[in-house]
């Protein structure tokens, strides 16, 4: 399997998307799900928010014309919640994204983000206002995430955020998608397979 | 040993090893894929040229886009056919057991997987798909996992996974007449927020608890993850033991005693340690409904929507979003909401115990004018246990369309949609802006029984009362 790239540091523009619990399908709305891979997602981010009934532009910050071309996005706590949907994150990341600064992050989100090796910075309840702040202020800022700090910087301020050991430890040694290493326990598989009655005895299989 | 937790027990015997950036490399007994999250995985494969490990261990259905109504191939929906004959090819190619549209088993995921006995206590079982939880009423650690973990199990039969903590949620005393495990989910997930389980596991625990039957204690723990726990379980016991024995894929004659006898140990030991305990009298539930976009926006049917004023300060956008959204009046009851659509079904309350409670109720009444009301079953096996029972002629005289199985409008990658800013009393999981198929739509989860009293009532009521005393309407 080819090698994956460290994620040391993501350096770009940001763009605000507001709230908390901002679910799966508001990122992506499950009309968006019938599909069969995922090449085609980056259309359907955002869009029911984006976009009326009729069609036309609902002033939404992913569409300000300063902001084409931000890589992080900067929301609110829970972000990601609901639906396991991988095609949130996919999405982010066709449509440009490399991080997402948050309050906090639902857990499949947050694990389906990191495979793709999409940072997801949590900062407390005032470090993130700051950072909101500064983003919506400029869309010119430059956020600089230093993963194995854990921290981002804009605006001449540095602010310490919270990245699991878990997920930072992937990211800057480029094993945040584990498959390679997974494959490399084969006889241990078994090994536990075979240890479990209810497999071993072809379990539910029959 | 220490006394340990079930969730211990079954984490430690499927434990692979200790991967480097120090998760847990876990071994996943059952597999379970739909048409949504599994084609790109497939795909994965193909591209690096993998095989799928223990095909034995996986198994398919197709639930998320096929229609309710007619059912021949192909469907309309020319990318809906696609992902169905997708689904079909892939689990040919790679010899999965797929149990297809008109197999006669066909039903949403996580109903397949229990009628079938496919669902053991002591099992790990992931599942594209966040509801995947509900899996957890019989003592198995269930979970969703996103497409590119599918393909992590096809390939090894194995997670990279971070260790939970365990949160055992008691629930004690008697629930008041005409409350359900709905209402017992809602108003956890009310007192515990959308976000208070992220990174616990949820066992759910006491008298309310042990005295639910299966179908009651899926509709709990389904919705765990919408209270941020991607798994919640129930230590298995009899009633566990019960429900399994002759399913199709249990174990059958010796095999069947040494299961049980390994089941009844799985449970929790006493003095075993938990990361939280939380404790909720069961006088206090009282028939729960959402008023908001999000499953934590829910308040007792007598209660009024909260007031953007009264709320603390942090709460107060999100509180002024949601009654933006769902065109409610701040401080004002819930009660007498105009409803459009009634929503029976999804992986919650599509079961035949929802539907029997349904009938029940509904015998001799009508749908009230202009709503329409939609009963869709979880599964096949269930529509038609529902139309040996004669239910469904219960449900159609009564004004309701009654379909064929699917998750349908509880996320409307079907047909199944509402229409501009319609109002749904629904059966559902998720009251999310637009997860009913229309970004405008408006959803209030609540009981099966209380969707029920919406449809006859016209406005979202309470069904002790539509439908007369307490007593006539509890379990």
């Amino acid at each position: 399997m080819a090698a994956i790239a460290p994620v040391r540091t993501v350096v770009g523009r940001g763009v605000v998307v507001h709230g908390d619990d901002i679910d799966t399908d508001r990122i992506i709305p499950a009309r968006f799900l019938r599909c069969v891979t995922f090449d085609d997602l980056a259309e359907g981010l955002f869009v029911d928010v984006r976009f009326d009934e009729d069609g036309r532009q609902t002033g939404h910050p992913l569409d300000a014309p300063e902001r084409a071309g931000a890589t992080v996005m900067v929301s609110g706590r829970n972000f990601g919640c609901g639906s396991s949907r991988e095609h949130a994150p996919q999405a982010l990341a066709r449509a440009g994204f490399r991080a997402v600064i948050a309050g906090s992050f639902a857990e499949i989100f947050f694990g389906n983000a990191t495979t793709l090796g999409m940072v997801c910075l949590a900062l407390g309840d005032a470090d993130l206002a700051a950072v909101q702040a500064a983003v919506d202020a400029d869309a010119a800022a430059e956020l600089v995430i230093d993963v194995d700090e854990a921290s981002v910087r804009v605006a001449g301020h540095t602010y310490r955020g919270h990245l699991p050991d878990t997920a930072r430890s992937a990211l800057v040694k480029g094993s945040y998608d584990p498959l390679a290493e997974l494959l490399g326990a084969d006889a241990a598989i078994g090994a536990v397979a075979d240890a479990l009655p209810y497999v071993r005895a072809g379990g539910a299989a029959r | 040993m220490p006394p340990r937790t079930l969730f211990d027990k079954v984490w430690d015997a499927h434990t692979v090893r200790t991967l480097e950036n120090g998760q847990t490399q876990l071994f996943i007994g059952t597999h379970l894929i739909h048409e949504v999250t599994s084609p790109q995985a497939f795909g994965m494969l193909d591209d690096l040229g993998l095989a799928v490990r223990m095909p034995e261990r996986t198994f398919a259905t197709v639930d998320h886009i096929v229609p309710t109504d007619v059912r021949e191939e192909p469907f309309a929906d020319e990318l809906a056919d696609q992902m169905i004959k997708a689904l079909r090819a892939n689990c040919e190619r790679h010899g999965i057991t797929y149990f297809d549209l008109h197999s006669g088993l066909q039903g949403i995921v996580h109903m397949v997987g229990p009628e079938q006995g496919i669902t053991q206590p002591g099992s790990t079982i992931a599942c594209g798909d966040s509801h995947t939880s509900t899996h957890g009423a019989f003592g198995a650690i269930a979970f969703g996992i996103g497409t590119s973990q599918v393909r992590d199990v096809l390939a090894t039969q194995t997670l990279a996974m971070s260790r939970p903590k365990v949160r055992r949620i008691e629930v004690n005393g008697t629930l008041p007449p005409g409350v359900y495990a709905k209402d017992v989910i809602l108003h956890i997930i009310r007192t515990l927020g959308v976000n208070g389980g992220i990174g616990y596991a949820y066992e759910y625990a006491g008298d309310v608890f042990d005295r639910m039957s299966m179908e009651e204690r899926m509709t709990v723990c389904n919705m765990s993850i919408e209270g941020g726990a991607r798994c919640g379980y129930v230590n298995p016991d009899q009633t566990t033991i019960d429900y399994l024995e002759g399913r199709p894929y249990a174990p059958q004659g010796a095999e069947w005693e040494a299961a049980v006898e390994r089941w009844r140990a799985l449970a929790s030991d006493d003095g075993a340690h938990y990361d939280d305990v939380t404790v909720i009298d069961a006088a206090d539930i009282a028939p729960t409904v959402t008023w908001g976009i999000n499953p934590g926006q829910a308040i007792a049917i007598d209660e009024d929507v909260p007031h953007p004023d009264r709320v603390r300060p942090e709460e107060r956008a999100g509180v002024l979003e949601a009654l933006a959204h769902m065109k409610l009046q701040g401080g004002a009851p819930i009660r007498g909401t105009k409803v459009d659509v009634a929503f029976l079904g999804s992986c919650t309350n599509a079961r035949l115990s929802d539907f029997r409670e349904v009938a029940a109720v509904l015998r001799g009444r009508r749908v009230a004018p202009g709503v329409q009301a939609i009963a869709v079953p979880g599964s096949t096996l269930v529509k038609e246990a529902c139309e040996r029972e004669g239910i469904d002629r219960v449900l159609i005289d009564a004004g309701f369309e009654w379909r064929a199985a699917g998750c349908s409008m509880c996320l409307a990658m079907n047909p199944d949609k509402l229409v501009g800013d319609q109002l749904c009393a629904s059966s559902s999981n998720r009251n999310f802006k637009g997860r009913q198929g229309s970004a405008t739509g408006r959803t209030v989860l609540m009981s099966p029984v209380m969707v029920a009293a919406a449809a006859v009532a016209g406005v979202v009521a309470d069904a002790r009362e539509v439908f007369g005393t307490a007593e006539a309407v509890s379990a």
